[in-house]
């Protein structure tokens, strides 16, 4: 089984009733994931587009036995929501939401330490295991089953990457979007020990940015205790310091999180870093000799 | 966001953060009024622009950037020449190691005390990715830049990291009082300068708040003679104070444009442009046309609501810019559909006088059915297939 996502997962979504978690509930139901419930305080009770909708992620717990929640409230909300989430047991949230406050994240972020929730995102495109489930809001058809697992930083890089692998014959265990901003509950490195992990799982490809050094401590992870082959990739290499790139956490600040040093790393550490983001696929095809 | 030093210092001293006395002043007769009240001996007049370096700058006249106006924009003059000093920077153009060749036009002065220094220290707060918490940081080497003590004496910087459960403790203003070596009134000033910064940074949601140098007078004050706060974007919406603060003349103005449309979009020096959906795809983009030889003209997230309105606003901007040679469009549509932005590409260029080649690479949602509306438009659109294949047109259209 691959990683985070399998059978027994039961889904929620957090803010359902609005217009991203309304629609995006309709088409992760179409692609396979069990929804089995939404929560939007004052909404209890009622059915959303054939969906229960609870008052609150501890009801909806109860009454569907749901163990994992994705979040689409708003930015100013969405850090109490996660805290929620992990307060009623949830043992997986994905917090799709973008722009959050950072002090609101780290205070999330501080709660839900040692309850055995983890958390994906903020600001990021989900979670998906192709045939079996996606909890996220990346488009299905462009993903197909197989055994590369991926992690990303970004969107629609996330989607570039693996149309090139999906066109070479290169199928997904699991693809991870962890997240663009400063303070995110799945680093690289934790994504990188579950793949690690995972037997159905035979390679990784490590997708970063500039910002952080996040992708340094992954790739030193790396160098340390996997075996499995891993293909890299760092955008923002002409990306001026001090300005931020679109993610809140996309900035080179006091020199640090260059896209040249997090490459000299990843290189020295074993990974086969792709120069350019048109050759992701190829580089990982070259790698797995196919 | 920025904001300039005199903002900064006002907010320091709501906070109870210790600062010289001063006033801002926007005339000559203000500097000079300025002056007269401080009553000090020596009084600083000191340009106000979102960039460092100040001191060290050269101050061209507006009317002949050829000509000084005057060497340095902080300067330590007797109250009497105050008026004068005004006259020379107020209008005219500082240039320093940090605003580039052309400058940042000198609107407000801000006028404070003069006093005897004896000491000059650093200190920041800001958060610390790897750790998720918050970090103060001191150091007795102030007045130079932080980057290069952290380079070649790194023994220097003492950190302190916040425990987010706890907040700052008095016992942590203390390590950092007696790591700078402060004595007596100076090290009771110090844990209460400190407790202070520390409460101003949370309470106002700054991505960071930097001291330097941070200096101890000769009656054992410390003060922050310098103050640069920058805010996290995400939470401004709670502090409608700061956002008033917001100075449009000191951003470019292209990044003004683009964000009443909404756009994601950072100006660049290179000669290609491009419009793309998504942070992290756009990010790959501009290395795309590194790689195909240009240079990127632009940042520019179209977000995940491309449509007509987004695209032509995306092409006015980037066509604003007199470098850019040529275009590259670049759209995996995912939620975002294809045919809808090939419409509003089109629609777009037909309103536009376009000269430059226009590369477009649609991928994902109805990309097949886009690359027909394309084709079917017969304006001078170049399609692209891939990556690879958008990097070798651009790379034949700038050439």
């Amino acid at each position: 089984m691959a990683v985070l996502v399998d059978k027994t997962t039961r889904v929620i979504v957090q803010g359902i009733t609005g217009h991203e978690g309304s629609f995006h509930t309709q088409q992760m139901k179409e692609y396979g994931t069990p929804v089995v419930g939404g929560v939007t305080p004052g909404k209890g009770g009622l059915l959303h587009e054939g969906t229960p909708v609870f008052n609150s992620v501890g009801d909806a717990v109860r009454e569907t036995g749901a163990n994992t929640s994705i979040i689409f409230v708003p930015a100013v909300a969405a850090g109490d929501a996660i805290m929620e989430a992990a307060d009623a047991g949830i043992r997986l949230v994905i917090c799709i939401t973008e722009g959050i406050p950072v002090n609101d994240m780290m205070k999330a972020w501080t709660y839900i330490q040692g309850k055995g929730t983890r958390l994906i995102g903020p600001n990021c495109p989900g979670i998906i295991t192709p045939g079996i489930g996606k909890i996220g809001i990346m488009p299905g058809f462009i993903f197909s089953p197989g055994r590369v697992g991926l992690i990303s930083r970004s969107g629609t890089l996330t989607y570039e990457a693996v149309n090139q692998l999906t066109q070479l014959g290169l199928g997904q265990s699991t693809a991870i979007g962890i997240g663009g901003d400063p303070i995110i509950g799945t680093r690289h490195i934790d994504a990188v020990k579950l793949f690690n992990e995972d037997p159905e799982t035979d390679a990784i490809v490590l997708i970063g940015e500039i910002g952080g050094t996040d992708e340094e401590d992954a790739a030193r992870y790396i160098r340390d205790h996997v075996k499995k082959p891993v293909v890299g990739f760092i955008a923002g290499q002409t990306a001026p310091p001090g300005r931020r790139m679109g993610h809140a956490g996309a900035i080179i600040s006091g020199g640090k999180g260059t896209a040249a040093e997090k490459v000299k790393t990843m290189k020295e550490c074993g990974i086969h870093v792709a120069d350019s983001p048109a050759v992701i696929g190829e580089t990982m095809k070259r790698v797995l000799g196919k | 966001m920025n904001i300039h030093e005199y903002q900064g210092k006002e907010i320091f001293r709501k906070y109870g953060v210790a600062v010289p006395a001063g006033f801002v002043a926007r005339t000559p007769d203000e500097a000079a009024e300025a002056a007269a009240r401080l009553g000090t001996p020596v009084v600083v007049v000191k340009s106000q622009i979102h960039a460092g370096g100040r001191g060290k700058g050269t101050v061209y006249l507006a009317t002949n950037r050829n000509e000084v106006a005057i060497q340095g924009g902080v300067k330590v003059v007797k109250p009497e020449l105050a008026r004068e000093t005004a006259q020379k920077l107020l209008g005219n153009i500082l240039v320093t190691i940090q605003t580039g060749p052309e400058g940042k036009k000198v609107g407000t002065l801000l006028v404070e005390e003069g006093m005897k220094i004896v000491r000059e220290l650093y200190v920041a707060v800001m958060m610390d990715r790897a750790k998720s918490m918050d970090l103060i940081m001191v150091s007795t080497e102030g007045g130079v830049e932080i980057e290069e003590v952290a380079a070649h004496q790194p023994e220097k910087i003492v950190r302190e990291y916040v425990d987010p459960r706890v907040g700052f403790q008095g016992f942590q203003a203390r390590k950092l009082s007696y790591a700078l070596g402060l004595e007596g009134d100076a090290f009771k000033n110090g844990v209460k300068f400190f407790q202070a910064l520390y409460k101003a940074y949370k309470e106002m949601d700054c991505s960071i708040a930097e001291i330097n140098p941070l200096v101890v007078t000769d009656d054992n004050r410390v003060l922050a003679l310098d103050a640069k706060l920058n805010f996290d974007d995400n939470a401004l919406f709670r502090h409608p104070e700061v956002m008033a603060m917001r100075d449009v003349a000191e951003e470019d103005p292209l990044e003004v444009e683009a964000s009443k449309s909404n756009l994601n979009y950072v100006k660049l020096d290179g000669n290609v442009g491009c419009m793309v959906n998504g942070a992290g795809l756009a990010m790959a983009t501009m290395d795309i046309i590194k790689l195909a030889g240009g240079e990127p003209a632009n940042f520019l997230d179209v977000g995940g609501g491309a449509n007509v309105e987004t695209v032509r606003n995306g092409f006015r901007i980037i066509l604003s810019d007199p470098n850019v040679k040529a275009i590259l469009i670049n759209i995996f549509g995912g939620i975002v559909r294809c045919d809808r932005v090939a419409n509003g590409v089109i629609e777009a260029a037909k309103s536009m006088d376009i000269r430059v080649p226009i590369i477009v690479r649609l991928a994902g949602t109805n990309a097949v059915e886009a690359r027909e509306i394309l084709a079917a438009s017969g304006l001078n659109l170049i399609p692209a297939e891939g990556l690879k294949d958008a990097a070798a047109k651009v790379t034949q259209a700038i050439s």
